[in-house]
């Protein structure tokens, strides 16, 4: 499903009333204007959504155009609400659910920084090439590692480096893309 | 056309070539210059008023009453702050405004600098868009597009933030009117094939109603002729939201009143009983609703809004029409002339005769007193002598504004100004004062309660001002009655803090302001009163001393349903226990 800004889906409403909270991922394309990000947030937060990812960056130069990518929850009207309270921010080009077009690809980037001697050190490595994560720092005492997968991938391999003496990670949020040849 | 000039030249500019005449505004450090540029031309008229927020009202009533965009200029720090709330309440009540904002120069902007605020920060949640302008280039295209985005699709409130660095500034101006500057596009046609199926549900139904709201009024006079159009060609039952009102006569033969928390009996009970809705530029508010799961059990709802965020929001609906009114009314009339359907006559006959016996309850009938001035009667004594003039009514909020919408008889759009949706006292005197100076010869009342009044009471020393013959009619029951009711109703009658023990004496008030003063205390010498206030030609405080403790009927009380209206006979303990417990957490 699509919403295109100011203009609405079609006179037909394809979700059934439910009670069920799903996780979406909504891509919307935006004007890179000041304080475009603080509406979206502002919208979120004043409405009572909950945002569960979030990242943004500018893809057009040229254009000015902005890509945001939000991970939120709540039930099949509540997503469509959120949708259309998107849309009707001026600076929102489009919005579009990727959860409800299906199987997008779902890609983050984690960094991961693990500490310790020994057999630790020894597993931390083993655990990394299973993920085919990248070293990207080493001393003797630390590794810093780079991993890009799923979500669920790096929440596995962050999982398992709790116990390999992990010290801290950063994660870049969600990128994602329909598949195909068509844009949102 | 191009030319060379400084921003404050351009505000000045992008006004005139916008087709403004009046402003509402407050100087102050961070707009000199834009008011330096003001006293220089003649093209716009500035209207100076005596606080930032009736400057926003005035502005909104000037809008509501005109169609017009409403315009304000304030300084930056608490020039700017004084107009949340008027942007708000623009916001949630769909009125088109452009305020414009001064502020510090942009290379202090962050140092906390003198009446520095973050302006677009602070009413990013209450505008439809804001702007802060960091470069004189951007000026003319902001400004611009600013009057686009207040006025089309929903309307609403914009606020243009301008460093005062910017407004010295010398640029480029274009005058980019009709022109846009952003994506920005709302549809206004109605879906074809949504409009054949609505057309076609309404005309099987056998218990259908029309539930009208303030998009009608906002989509233009040629709206509200449309639904007269459509009520006559379907003879439907029309009903409205407080926002709504107007738009059919309530002298109309299908108009059944008001709905809602105090709406008629007749008109919540329809609602509760149809089998198909057609909700025409409202939003299924909670007010119109009640209870949500109780709400017109048995109906189909066809619901036609601009905004498609208000679609199944509260209410899930069967056929949405995702459009401008006007647009679809004429698409939904061309429809029904071409397939010309055939009703069920008997239905329909049967419907309107259900209808008659709800009426026959006359729920806005109230106990008739000798002695003291029932507020009900007040208004509906200034109703009828006021009925051969060009009467234009405002409010304020609390009993007084629902008694206001009960007992006066609209026949015309945009001639009902009202804080709906914010609920605002102190809305009705300066958006009065907005209406009187777009309306100079029309008689334009506030009819205003006596807590309300003393919120924007400044704004008498505008109208002296501007000769602007404002009518204040005070419903003057020593209590904030609205307040007083819900504590009877739901706190065991403990008026915590809702008596006004010092009041001032109005007709003072008034001679001070260099206006007139009324006063009525007795049922009989209320028409005499009425009618000298209507004859002077200046602002008068008509101080109607009301009898303190009557409560606005009918009510559904919070978390009750359509059919479960507490009526003006109630017993006290119909009233003491008219709210349950999940009841009493909504407001
Ligand atoms: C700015 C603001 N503050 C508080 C309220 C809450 N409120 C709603 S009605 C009301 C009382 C209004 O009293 P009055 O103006 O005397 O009108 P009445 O109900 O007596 O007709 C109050 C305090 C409000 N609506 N607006």
């Amino acid at each position: 499903m699509m919403i295109v800004a100011g203009q609405s889906q079609s006179a037909y409403f394809l979700e059934e009333t439910s009670t069920v909270s799903e996780s979406h991922t909504l891509s919307v394309l935006v004007d890179n204007e000041p304080g475009v990000l603080a509406r979206v947030i502002g919208l979120f937060s004043g409405r009572g959504y909950n945002i569960e990812s979030l990242t943004v960056s500018e893809v057009e130069h040229e254009n000015h155009l902005s890509r945001i990518t939000i991970v939120t929850g709540g039930t099949p009207q509540v997503i469509t609400q959120i949708m259309n309270q998107l849309a009707r921010l001026v600076p929102v080009h489009r919005v579009v659910n990727l959860t409800k077009k299906g199987d997008a690809i779902e890609r983050e980037l984690a960094l991961v920084k693990v500490a310790g001697k020994g057999e630790h050190r020894v597993e931390a490595l083993r655990l990394a090439q299973a993920f085919s994560a990248r070293t990207v720092d080493a001393t003797l005492e630390s590794f810093v590692f780079e991993l890009s997968g799923s979500p669920t991938d790096i929440d596995r391999f962050v999982n398992l480096m709790t116990e390999c003496g992990l010290v801290e990670v950063a994660r870049t949020g969600l990128a994602a893309l329909s598949r195909g040849r068509e844009a949102m | 056309m191009t030319r060379q000039m400084t921003g404050a030249e351009m505000v000045i500019q992008a006004l005139i070539d916008q087709g403004v005449d009046t402003i509402f505004g407050y100087p102050g450090g961070a707009v000199l210059p834009i008011y330096d540029e003001l006293h220089q031309q003649d093209k716009i008229n500035h209207v100076l008023v005596r606080h930032e927020q009736g400057a926003g009202h005035a502005a909104e009533g000037y809008a509501r009453s005109t169609g017009r965009v409403g315009v304000a200029l304030v300084t930056s720090g608490p020039g700017a702050t004084n107009m949340v709330t008027p942007l708000t309440d623009a916001l949630m009540d769909s009125i088109p405004m452009v305020c414009i904002t001064g502020q510090v120069p942009t290379h202090l902007i962050g140092n906390d600098a003198f009446q520095e605020c973050d302006t677009v920060g602070i009413t990013r949640p209450c505008t439809k868009h804001n702007w802060l302008v960091k470069r004189i280039e951007d000026l003319p295209r902001i400004l611009h597009e600013a009057f686009r985005i207040a006025t089309t699709g929903r309307p609403g409130p914009v606020v243009v933030d301008i460093p005062k660095n910017i407004q010295f500034q010398t640029g480029t101006y274009t005058n980019y009117k009709g022109q846009p500057q952003t994506q920005y596009n709302p549809r206004v046609k109605g879906d074809e094939a949504a409009i054949r199926e609505a057309v076609a549900l309404l005309a099987a139904a056998k218990k259908p109603v029309l539930y009208t709201g303030g998009g009608v009024i906002n989509s233009g006079p040629a709206a509200s002729t449309l639904l007269r159009e459509l009520v006559k060609l379907t003879n439907m039952p029309i009903t409205s939201t407080l926002m709504g009102l107007g738009a059919y006569p309530a002298s109309g033969p299908n108009w059944i009143g008001m709905l809602g928390m105090h709406g008629t009996y007749e008109a919540n009970m329809t609602m509760h009983d149809c089998d198909v809705m057609v909700c025409v530029g409202a939003r299924f508010d909670d007010r119109i609703t009640g209870r949500i799961d109780a709400f017109a059990p048995n109906a189909k709802k066809i619901h036609i809004d601009i905004d498609p965020s208000s679609i199944n929001k509260n209410v899930r609906v069967d056929i949405p029409i995702v459009g401008d009114v006007g647009y679809v009314l004429e698409d939904m009339i061309k429809v029904w002339k071409q397939t010309h359907p055939q009703q069920d006559k008997a239905a329909m006959a049967a419907w309107w005769q259900q209808i008659a016996v709800w009426k026959a309850k006359k729920c806005l009938s109230y106990r008739k007193n000798n002695d003291v001035i029932m507020p009900q009667y007040a208004i509906e004594r200034l109703y009828q002598l006021t009925k051969g003039h060009d009467t234009y009514i405002t409010t304020e909020v609390g009993q007084h504004q629902m008694w206001a919408a009960q007992y006066f008889g609209f026949e015309e759009p945009n001639r009902w100004m009202t804080s709906g949706g914010l609920g605002t006292m102190g809305y009705g005197l300066p958006a009065a004062l907005g209406v009187q100076i777009a309306h100079p010869d029309s008689l334009v009342i506030d009819i205003a309660g006596d807590a309300s009044i003393q919120m924007c009471i400044q704004e008498m020393s505008t109208a002296i001002q501007y000769d602007a013959p404002i009518k204040i009619f005070i419903l003057n029951n020593q209590y904030m009655g609205m307040v007083r009711q819900w504590q009877q109703l739901l706190h065991g009658n403990r008026l915590s803090h809702s008596y006004t023990e010092a009041m001032p004496d109005f007709v003072k008030l008034a001679e001070a302001y260099g206006g007139v003063g009324i006063r009525a205390e007795k049922p009989d010498e209320l028409d005499g009163a009425i009618e000298e206030m209507i004859r002077i030609r200046k602002p008068v405080l008509f101080d109607c001393r009301v009898a303190n403790l009557a409560n606005c009927f009918p009510m559904i009380p919070s978390g009750k349903a359509h059919n479960e209206m507490l009526l003006g006979d109630a017993s006290d303990d119909e009233i003491d226990s008219a709210i349950g417990s999940t009841g009493k957490v909504l407001v």
